[in-house]
């Protein structure tokens, strides 16, 4: 039984704009026609540029926004009718503000959250001792949250997300703003709990790394259409993004000429070229070095980021 | 819907527990802050007080009288901004996104903003306010029955409903329009001011549009010109003191229906 069904959902807002005194509303649809299903234990990245639809989706699915059109059923029930009842058996985070008591210690905030989601007191205290181990809350427990740094507040918000034992976690962001540390930190911990509790997680994020890292699954969006969904791998070997060439010469020279591949970046004695993925770089690199004085290079692979501007390229042109 | 109801006490106390828990972190500093927000609500008696130095009565109410009207303003402005009154900072959560934040928990939104930043130094207001009010007790002559006693007992509780419930109305309105606090604030803040002097001292129109359209006479004017056998302006019949309880159900009920417009039209058309 999948754990979340989107069926062609839709959200519209209505934009005012004004100009001079003139006002102009008009409808902009966020969401447009969104189907999916997410089975129980997946972790889903759901990527998309600014202004996707992303954040907009996640609010469907908590039951805080009402949808303007189709169904969604979150757990066996719709969100937006059952928001108090579902909101037990889910948890959110978003990354970019802190669903904690601004001026309580973290510890008391902890504490309303037990009482609020009626989790057995044993519980708590087993949760908790969980999370301050494996997200290293020790020592912040008895600061206010307007205290903590980003990166802090972060652990404090994801611990506070996940006491009630929830089936499903939304987290919009997670790793925004944080260093290389707190990254890799928390999606170890994040790993560590979808694998021990089959926490369903849906993660939406700017960062590749935290999809490269997390996700069984990617969906991304742009403009409210779904342009792929699948594993992350089907998502790279989906575009034919070029692959680049990086070749070191003796001396510094004019643009080379090779058949098959272009220079992109010519820098000092160093020259970029690209090629398409179908050639072979092995012919490439025999021509150059047959006709230029080569002494060093590389080849890079394309990122996820080039994939993906890829993805977006054809539907915001 | 009921379960709802019947759980909404307890979530409420568990929610001002918590406030009240984390200003008690600091006793020195929470008692400071009592003790001067009852010091500045006692100067406004005082600029009274001062003002019988040189009239004996006001639109017919003598010192005591006046005493008896100050601090029925007082206590029910107090009772209701204690309980409610945080409530205006739902524009605030509006603006800054943070409001979201009580739509993912499995308590009602309302709940959580009535009880946000919870402060028992607003407990203030309603003690100087019983201080007056024994006071003005001491000095008037009313015929004590157990019929009066219940019936003031009552009045407060609808008085501080009907201020609760403006409270509740102006937050309704910041939904529509997220900078509309200080609206609210005139009419509860204001409306006190207004209403701890005999409101026929105002003239014909502010009482007629404090009886129908934003029926602050019935927080105590009316009740107590009712206690004190005083008849009411514009030839309403005195019993009108009696229904402050029916106008505070109705008020409720429009600042429910406010709340709950308020509330869909931030889910269903975005902000």
């Amino acid at each position: 039984m999948s754990v979340i069904e989107l069926s062609d959902v839709s959200r519209a807002f209505t934009v005012t704009s004004r100009a001079g005194l003139r006002r102009t509303r008009r409808e902009v649809r966020a969401v447009d026609g969104m189907s999916f299903t997410v089975e129980p234990g997946e972790v889903m990245g759901y990527i998309g540029p600014n202004g996707a639809g992303k954040s907009t989706t996640i609010k469907m699915l908590t039951g805080i926004l009402v949808p303007s059109g189709g169904s969604i059923r979150v757990a066996g029930v719709d969100p937006s009718r059952n928001r108090l009842k579902l909101a037990k058996r889910i948890g959110v985070v978003f990354g970019q503000r802190t669903t904690l008591w601004w001026d309580l210690p973290l510890k008391d905030s902890f504490a309303v959250l037990q009482k609020m989601y009626g989790v057995p007191l044993a519980r708590h205290k087993e949760n908790l001792a969980t999370f301050v181990e494996l997200l290293d809350l020790g020592d912040l427990l008895d600061v206010p949250v307007r205290q903590l740094s980003l990166g802090q507040r972060m652990r404090g918000d994801i611990a506070a997300a996940l006491l009630h034992d929830p089936e499903i976690v939304y987290l919009d962001e997670p790793t925004i703003g944080l260093d290389v540390i707190s990254k890799a930190r928390l999606r170890e911990f994040l790993a560590e709990i979808n694998a021990a509790r089959r926490t369903t997680i849906i993660l939406t994020t700017h960062d590749l790394d935290d999809i490269e890292a997390l996700c069984t699954r990617v969906m991304v969006i742009d403009h409210g259409h779904q342009i792929f969904d699948g594993t992350l791998d089907g998502l790279k070997s989906s575009q034919s993004a070029p692959r680049t060439l990086v070749v070191d010469l003796a001396t510094s020279l004019p643009p080379i000429a090779v058949e098959g591949a272009t220079v992109t970046k010519v820098d000092g004695p160093r020259q970029h070229l690209t090629f398409p993925p179908t050639t072979s770089a092995a012919p490439l690199l025999a021509q150059i070095a047959a006709n230029y004085p080569l002494v060093d290079l590389s080849v890079a692979e394309p990122t996820i980021e080039s994939v993906i501007t890829q993805l977006y390229a054809p539907a915001s042109s | 819907m009921v379960e709802r109801v019947l759980q909404a006490p307890s979530q409420y106390w568990m929610l001002i527990m918590m406030w009240v828990r984390s200003s008690m972190a600091y006793p020195a500093s929470f008692f400071l802050m009592l003790f001067s927000s009852m010091v500045l609500t006692v100067m406004d008696f005082v600029a009274i007080v001062l003002m019988f130095s040189h009239i004996s009565s006001f639109g017919g109410f003598s010192l005591p009288e006046m005493g008896l009207l100050y601090a029925t303003a007082s206590m029910t402005l107090g009772i209701a901004d204690l309980f409610t009154g945080s409530i205006e900072r739902v524009g605030e959560r509006i603006r800054t996104g943070t409001f979201d934040a009580y739509l993912i928990r499995p308590v009602p939104a309302f709940l959580q903003t009535a009880a946000d930043g919870f402060a028992l130094r607003r407990l203030g207001r309603p003690v100087q306010a019983l201080v007056v009010m024994v006071f003005a007790f001491s000095r008037l002559d009313v015929d004590w029955t157990v019929a009066r006693g219940i019936m003031l007992g009552v009045s407060i509780v609808a008085g501080s409903v009907i201020f609760g419930a403006i409270f509740v109305l102006g937050a309704a309105f910041q939904f529509v329009s997220v900078d509309s606090a200080e609206l609210a604030n005139s009419f509860t803040y204001g409306g006190q001011t207004l209403t701890q002097y005999p409101l026929a001292v105002f003239g014909k129109e502010i009482v007629r549009a404090v009886t129908f359209v934003v029926p602050l006479a019935f927080v105590n004017y009316y009740p107590v010109l009712f206690l004190l056998g005083k008849p009411a302006p514009l030839g309403l019949p005195s019993w009108i003191g009696l229904l402050s309880p029916l106008v505070a159900v109705v008020m409720v009920a429009l600042a429910s229906l406010a709340w709950r417009g308020g509330l869909r039209r931030y889910r269903s058309t975005g902000s």
